[in-house]
């Protein structure tokens, strides 16, 4: 078999059906109903589901097997180990890694990295992502017509401190159009990267913001199919973390999920 | 010692998206060990999608042991001093759907099969994917392990690597179809 060339990664971001947002809603709304059905006759779901075809880029590459239930050894139940060392300070600062000022809202973002038993996860990497105020990308992929911002790059990195905490500070991202069906825009978020306590919980997620009109729209967001889940992963204003004249502030606890067996090899750290 | 119950519910995860390259990428992140030095071996394979075409906007993570089976504590995965072994390493792929890594074969405990534990991240994949590298090496070991032993062996197949005769190690990762890699949840 002559191996199958690869198509060039941006003709890959359109969907070729190119639905519309009322279809592609109809299907979220379907979607949810049948797992919230399969729920109440009993089987276990995650809380993201892989299998989410409103979110056309899934459809090829989502697993369809079930995932084998396996217990965690050695080199699962410890995590890569981060310090200090691994990252600069100015590294959590969006806004100061060009000459000048980036344009929008400047704001902080700050929370707790902890386990589910509620233990903070200190010494661990934070890598986050994410547009410019005006929903642009810097990656050569994103060509939308929205303005490039020169004194934005988008990208920043900070470790957790004792007590598991963090803090970055950023432009508020605008939304962002994309292709997955006519008229697509995903609500303003920031990518967030995260190492747990063990391997097991390594998690990447995105962060929003309140009261985006765009979640209900959205396949992205709604592939976590319960409301309650969806809910945190909306950062909270939070006014005592606003400094005058200076930036707004919101709360994002990052919770990484167990299992069992990496309470043991953190009790006593 | 009892478990005690989990108290807060965890964060779920979403998609790395599309334009995940300048957040996460980070020097000589693939080179868990210098291409060069003596005991470095080259991990790499593809990642196809369900239609057998490769995927070219995914990222694979690998942590394993050293040699001796220990697991590595040492800091440093991330600005690497070029000698510190962390056992952690992060690839893309390229347009062809190709990852790989520098590293070193991992060791076991006597009569375990030794494996690199292994993340997929991609664009369309909603979530991230655990799975297993497991090494070839050591037939006896694979056979005497639980947990492969309940696989049937298509299945088992796409948790190992295959050796190659230049010393490299070779390992595709379908994310659907016929033979899709077993992936897990813990």
């Amino acid at each position: 078999m002559t191996p199958q060339s690869a198509v060039a990664p941006e003709t890959l971001l359109a969907a070729p059906d190119q639905a519309t947002q009322r279809e592609i809603s109809a299907e979220i709304g379907a979607l949810h109903a049948d797992l919230e059905r399969r729920e109440q006759a009993g089987e276990r779901i995650r809380s993201t589901v892989h299998d989410f075809a409103a979110y056309r880029s899934s459809v090829l590459r989502h697993p369809t097997k079930n995932l084998k239930l396996v217990d965690p050894e050695t080199i699962e139940l410890l995590s890569p180990a981060f310090g200090q060392r691994d990252v600069a300070a100015v590294e959590s600062d969006l806004t100061v890694q060009h000459a000048g000022e980036p344009l929008g809202e400047r704001m902080t973002v700050r929370g707790r990295l902890t386990d589910s038993w509620g233990r903070p996860v200190p010494n661990q990497l934070i890598e986050i992502w994410q547009a410019n105020s005006a929903g642009r990308y810097i990656h050569q992929r994103d060509q939308h017509p929205a303005p490039l911002d020169p004194n934005f790059t988008g990208a920043g990195r900070a470790i957790t401190n004792d007590a598991g905490e963090y803090a970055f500070t950023t432009i508020k991202p605008g939304p962002y159009p994309w292709k997955n069906h006519v008229n697509a825009w995903r609500p303003a978020h920031i990518h967030f990267s995260v190492f747990g306590s063990s391997f097991t919980q390594r998690l990447v997620t995105q962060m929003y913001f309140p009261g985006d009109p765009l979640f209900a729209l959205d396949p992205i967001f709604n592939t976590i199919w319960r409301q309650k889940d969806r809910e945190s992963l909306i950062g909270v204003y939070d006014h005592d973390l606003t400094s005058p004249e200076w930036a707004t502030g919101y709360r994002f606890d990052i919770v990484v999920d167990g299992p069992d067996a990496t309470w043991f090899e953190n009790e006593g750290e | 010692m009892a478990v005690p119950a989990r108290t807060l519910r965890p964060t779920p995860g979403q998609t790395v998206g599309p334009f995940f390259a300048y957040g996460v990428e980070y020097e000589r992140m693939h080179q868990i060990v210098d291409p060069y030095a003596p005991g470095a071996v080259l991990l790499g394979g593809t990642v196809y999608d369900g239609a057998g075409s490769p995927v070219p906007d995914a990222f694979v993570e690998i942590f394993g042991a050293d040699e001796s089976g220990r697991v590595p504590r040492d800091r440093g995965a991330f600005r690497r001093d070029g000698h510190t072994f962390t056992g952690f390493g992060r690839a893309f792929t390229n347009d062809e759907g190709h990852y790989e890594f520098f590293t070193r074969t991992p060791g076991a405990a006597p009569g375990r099969p030794a494996f690199f534990a292994a993340i997929v991240f991609a664009r369309g994949l909603p979530d991230k994917l655990h799975t297993r590298i497991y090494l070839p090496d050591d037939p006896g070991a694979l056979a005497s392990d639980p947990f492969l032993a309940s696989l049937d062996a298509s299945e088992r197949a796409t948790l190992t690597a295959q050796r190659l005769d230049d010393g490299s190690l070779r390992h595709d990762i379908r994310l659907q179809g016929e033979k899709e890699t077993v992936f897990l949840e813990f």
